[in-house]
């Protein structure tokens, strides 16, 4: 089934761990125009909060820069969101998506970041090289809009 | 926010807001001092006014857990909504979970 692009969003913001709400509550309201259930919602804001704050804590640790959200609504219900850093980047990425693995336990860092984000949304991709930095892609298809994706097929 | 209340050997706090990354460290440096302090047997956190928290909440519970059990301390957590009980699920901590679990 073709996916028709509907709306696209990007913004970009210093990684402060104050920020860290303003950007769950951007994509909630991205997020709010794919009529989505109040758990649905609840889940992107969690599942983009572990990004972000992976961002903030990880990414940019030893460097600066922007943390980048982009976000895509598509036909069906379909919502994909990237967040993006251009800081320290993952030398081993499945290591890093270990459930309680953390490179920071002193800082009380759960390891349980990507854990939450697989387990909240239908896909996660991570695309990361040391040096580079990182970008987490996050995939939901909302439930509400399940009727209507199951009426265009064929 | 954080709100203690003391009751001889058991201590409750209250917290509200967002629990994230951000609000973690506030919120950890505030309940470590109240701990050292009352040194309770049942800290219980009651989650009834937290609108939303992630992973840093698991690390901020852990951590407390921690410090509570070196002295022979427990840990209660209450009022947690489904979306933060999935996340405590996920950590193995659901045992901290008091059954009921807010609608």
């Amino acid at each position: 089934m073709k996916r028709e692009l509907i709306n696209e969003c990007r913004l970009s913001f210093a990684p402060l761990s104050v920020n860290e709400a303003f950007a769950r509550s951007a994509a909630a309201a991205f997020a709010s125009q794919c009529d989505p259930t109040v758990k649905e919602i609840s889940e992107i804001r969690t599942a983009v909060s572990e990004a972000v704050t992976n961002a903030i804590v990880h990414g940019y640790r030893n460097c600066s820069g922007q943390v980048e959200l982009h976000m895509r609504q598509y036909s069906g219900g379909l919502l994909t969101i990237s967040i993006r850093d251009k800081g320290t980047g993952i030398d081993d990425i499945p290591r890093a998506m270990t459930p309680l693995f953390t490179t920071a336990p002193d800082e009380e860092r759960s390891g349980l970041g990507f854990s939450v984000m697989e387990s909240f949304m239908d896909r996660v991709t991570v695309k990361s090289a040391p040096g580079k930095g990182t970008t987490v892609t996050l995939e939901k298809r909302l439930s509400s809009r399940i009727p209507e994706a199951a009426g265009q097929v064929g | 926010m954080i709100d203690i209340i003391t009751d001889g050997s058991r201590m409750t706090a209250k917290l509200s807001g967002d629990i994230d990354h951000h609000a973690a460290r506030e919120l950890r440096r505030e309940l470590d001092e109240m701990i050292t302090r009352c040194q309770p047997e049942l800290l219980i956190i009651d989650m009834e006014n937290v609108g939303f928290m992630d992973s840093s909440g698991v690390g901020l519970i852990l951590g407390r857990l921690r410090n509570v059990r070196a002295y022979g301390g427990e840990i209660a957590v209450r009022g947690a909504s489904r979306e933060i009980a999935a996340v405590i699920r996920l950590s193995g901590l659901s045992g901290l979970l008091s059954e009921e679990v807010k609608e």
